[in-house]
């Protein structure tokens, strides 16, 4: 999505909230990315580590986030994505991104936007937290499209 | 030491997917990747023998992924270019664990480079070694 639009420091971006985790979309990601760590599929592996069940892979959140501001800023205007891990995702989790502009820059190929991200979970027993925050850097052209 | 990674269109259009996007600019012959995409070079292209990660004498069990970035030096990679991937260890350091003992981290850096040696993208991850139970 390519726009002439200009961004203001505090502007927020409208969450997004996706439907309860699957396993299913644990295994579609494992099988996208290539990490076949059992953990994250294989219930018996997990609890024998010691989990109460499988837990999502952490670059799927990871990217359902980088991507959530990707639909709105451009996908190849993406300069930088900085994640960090917080708490583990499970199968019912709700996801929700939301995020805010917390710098603009003019810079002679077009406009900076540094951005502040949160991926939160929210379980099925009541539990929430923050599974990923992340800081990103778009360059949008000066012209659009 | 390094390796190819070609960026292939089908990969990139079930990667898409799988992360809930469906954006035009994912598929097509000159689909740019998603910004975690290349995520799925270590994963699926690295010769086992060039991973720096076991030489970090990490217990795997204690192992987690603590940070990951990606640096793009320019529009992030299209569909047909073939990525040359070099992988070394970065900085190194260790911490006290909140209940006692020691925790361990480590930076992996790859760099992707285009056909002409360009620096395309710099991928950093940070793994972790919890400290021992009970140490």
């Amino acid at each position: 999505m390519m726009s002439a639009q200009t961004y203001e420091v505090g502007h927020k971006l409208d969450p997004v909230s996706y439907k309860p985790l699957t396993r299913t979309d644990i295994v579609r990601y494992a099988g996208a990315s290539g990490d076949f760590n059992p953990i994250h599929h294989d219930e018996g592996f997990a609890s024998k580590a010691g989990f109460p069940t499988v837990f999502s892979i952490g670059m799927y959140q990871a990217g359902l986030l980088a991507n959530y501001a990707a639909d709105q800023f451009g996908p190849r205007n993406v300069r930088k994505v900085s994640l960090r891990f917080s708490n583990q995702v499970w199968p019912g989790d709700v996801l929700r991104c939301s995020g805010t502009v917390v710098g603009v820059n003019a810079t002679p190929e077009g406009q900076q936007v540094e951005l502040d991200l949160s991926c939160d979970r929210k379980g099925e027993d009541g539990s929430e937290g923050t599974a990923i925050s992340a800081t990103m850097t778009f360059l949008l052209p000066k012209s659009a499209g | 030491m390094s390796y190819q990674f070609p960026v292939e269109q089908g990969k990139v259009r079930e990667f898409a997917r799988a992360t809930k996007t469906r954006d035009p600019a994912y598929d097509g012959p000159k689909a740019v990747v998603p910004p975690t995409f290349l995520t799925h070079a270590r994963l699926v292209w690295e010769p086992k023998e060039q991973s720096p990660i076991p030489g970090l004498g990490f217990e795997l069990a204690r192992v987690l992924h603590g940070e990951e970035e990606y640096v793009f030096h320019g529009p992030p990679p299209n569909v047909g270019q073939t990525l040359t991937v070099s992988t070394r260890l970065g900085d190194r350091w260790e911490k006290q664990g909140k209940r006692g003992g020691v925790m361990r981290f480590a930076q992996v850096v790859n760099e992707f480079r285009d056909e002409s040696g360009a620096l395309v993208a710099t991928q950093t991850s940070t793994l972790l070694e919890t400290a021992k139970r009970g140490s």
